[in-house]
């Protein structure tokens, strides 16, 4: 996984970056509504380096041909791809306080018309077959786009994600990088006391994938990490914490969904800015 | 063009020259069996065999039609409507891309092969679904005219295609058009209207023994359920005596539905709704055999639209009463 160290300054903007978009996760999560408060959190890195060092995109031309493409598989972890979004410029950041707000854009799940989205995504186990098929699309047109879908690992459960795995390795595609969000936990509980999925990273290579696995809260090791392999598709598995970054909800299934007092979205912030020291962690 | 063909091949080999005029076409298959020794020639890189998961069939169609490519998928009327519904409804319908699904097997076109095989609701929930267009075409030269008609239109369309050879529609009818009911049967005194190759050719039998009774009705092919033609619906029911629906579908959500919903609104008058009844089929038997039982042979058709036209109107009486159904009578049995 050498080979793609991030310099001191490249470090210093990813973990701003994150650090900026956990904020607006909070401040989301604070709305009247709420939202998915700990997947997304335990996604945020993630989120960050593709957004702000994989991707090949242009906020100012969402629609440029060949641009990468990304699917969030797991379409409750809005939240924060629209922090992640808003923060790489696609839109105005202002436009976030319309979330969940009666005739907004920003609805709970992410829409197409929310500039950025790709698909509309929410109900699970569909991003890797959408995203299988923008892969296939792009060798069928010779094109030098890499598709990267974010799964959740209770999202595996849903069986027709092996029909995707299954077919996007029988297919051979090579610009096909799945990401999975293995923070371990699902609505109300742990993935393996519910529908066990370990061991996982064999589970992948038996369907004929290539896997990385990594810290999916270390900038450097994911960005080595995410990258297409000419020889097929990519599994990366990104050890996660739910709730990642405030104590109060950190590893905690009650993190799934939340609506943030006023009181508990200073004390979200204080705690992000406390963790801020001194590194990205 | 006289001879019996499948609606099934009629797309089949239409397809493969479609596939050589648009370079945006890609064939999505779930190893149907439908293109064996299909010669696909230069577009061969085009044909995707993706296994048998129709739920990732439709998710992939929807990412490669987001990516600008015109997918036809592939598989049996019942999967497509029911086992990858959701894939249908959020990933081509939300989405408007325009995912061509070609559903074979509808109706009880899978005969002996029982409930599991057959798609008897599949009218209903695809044309429930916003931005779908819903095609149920009653022979081969109507799919390769609609076919040709989608060429470019947004969003997606649902074929709905028969199993077994079928006759054509008689030569000197008006062309098809799509979105348009198409006449084939032109009395006025009752008006049926017939869905797919089974049920069409058995009306057009029922008119003619209808008109040997000297009831003369009219048929309207229909072949385009969304979006519906309301404006030839009403322009045929205002003068008759009794509209009737016929398919190879539950009398719930199809045709008949459709039609009692859009006279509702409009012109509201009994509607006799003749189709599958509301069970599952316990016994083996060919597609013939089952659309007999259910009450769909032409002379039973016939006998069902005599019993329910209340004849001509006499002074001071109402034009029209309630019908009774026969269906129910038929009704599949159970245990």
């Amino acid at each position: 996984m050498s080979g793609d160290v991030l310099t001191p300054a490249e470090t210093e903007r990813l973990a701003a970056a994150a650090d900026r978009i956990r904020h607006r996760v909070v401040d989301l999560c604070a709305s009247a509504v709420g939202g998915h408060l700990g997947g997304a959190l335990s996604c945020v890195d993630i989120l960050t380096v593709l957004y702000f060092s994989v991707l090949r995109i242009d906020p100012g031309r969402p629609d440029a041909p060949d641009r990468d493409v990304f699917v969030l598989g797991k379409g409750h972890a809005a939240v924060g791809l629209y922090a992640a979004l808003a923060e790489r410029g696609f839109f105005d950041p202002g436009e976030l306080a319309g979330y969940g707000v009666d005739g907004s854009r920003f609805m709970g799940h992410p829409v197409t018309a929310v500039p950025g989205v790709e698909v509309p995504t929410g109900s699970l186990g569909h991003g890797l077959s959408l995203g299988l098929g923008f892969a296939l699309a792009a060798r069928l047109d010779r094109s030098p786009r890499t598709v990267y879908v974010l799964v959740g690992d209770g999202e595996l459960q849903e069986g027709s994600c092996w029909e995707a795995i299954m077919c996007a390795a029988a297919q051979g595609v090579p610009n096909l990088v799945a990401v999975v969000d293995r923070n371990g936990m699902q609505l109300g509980s742990p993935t393996e006391s519910v529908c066990a999925l370990e061991p996982l990273a064999q589970r992948w290579r038996d369907f004929g994938w290539r896997v990385r696995e990594v810290d999916g809260h270390d900038h450097s090791s994911l960005r080595a990490a995410l990258r297409a392999d000419p020889e097929g598709p990519t599994a990366v598995l990104a050890e996660t914490v739910k709730g990642r970054g405030l104590p109060f909800a950190a590893g905690q299934a009650k993190s799934h969904y939340a609506t943030l007092s006023p009181r508990m979205r200073e004390r979200a912030h204080r705690a992000l800015r406390s963790g801020r020291k001194p590194g990205p962690s | 063009m006289t001879e019996p063909r499948s609606t099934r091949d009629a797309y089949r080999d239409h397809l493969v020259r479609m596939m050589r005029d648009d370079p945006r076409i890609v064939c999505l298959d779930t190893d149907t069996g439908l293109f064996g020794g299909v010669d696909f020639g230069d577009a061969a890189d085009r044909y995707l065999n993706l296994g048998i998961a129709e739920q990732n069939l439709m998710g992939v169609a929807a990412g490669m039609a987001a990516a600008g490519r015109i997918p036809f998928v592939n598989t049996m009327a019942t999967f497509a409507a029911n086992r990858a519904a959701e894939m249908v409804k959020l990933d081509i319908a939300y989405n408007a891309l325009p995912v061509r699904i070609a559903a074979t097997h509808a109706g009880v076109s899978a005969g002996h092969l029982g409930p599991t095989h057959h798609a008897l609701e599949d009218l209903g929930t695809m044309r429930a679904w916003p931005n779908m267009t819903v095609l149920a075409p009653a022979d081969a030269a109507t799919v390769t005219a609609l076919l040709d008609e989608t060429a470019d239109r947004p969003g997606p369309v649902y074929l709905r295609l028969g199993r077994g050879p079928t006759p054509p529609l008689p030569p000197g009818l008006p062309p098809v058009r799509l979105g348009a009911l198409h006449p084939v049967r032109t009395g006025r005194e009752a008006v049926l209207l017939a869905v797919g190759p089974q049920l069409l050719p058995r009306c057009a039998a029922a008119v003619d023994l209808l008109a040997e009774r000297g009831l003369a009705a009219g048929l309207l092919h229909a072949h385009t359920l969304k979006p519906f033609d309301a404006a030839t619906l009403l322009e045929w029911a205002g003068p008759a005596r009794l509209v009737v629906t016929v398919e190879d579908h539950w009398r719930s959500g199809g045709l008949g539905s459709l039609v009692a919903e859009t006279l509702s609104e409009r012109l509201p008058r009994p509607v006799l709704r003749l189709g599958l009844p509301d069970g599952f089929a316990d016994e083996a038997g060919s597609e013939a055999w089952i659309l007999d039982r259910a009450g769909l042979s032409p002379g039973d058709i016939a006998a069902a639209v005599a019993a329910a036209d209340p004849g001509p109107a006499e002074a001071g009486l109402p034009s029209v009463r309630l019908v009774p159904t026969t269906i129910a009578k038929r009704s599949v049995r159970h245990g």
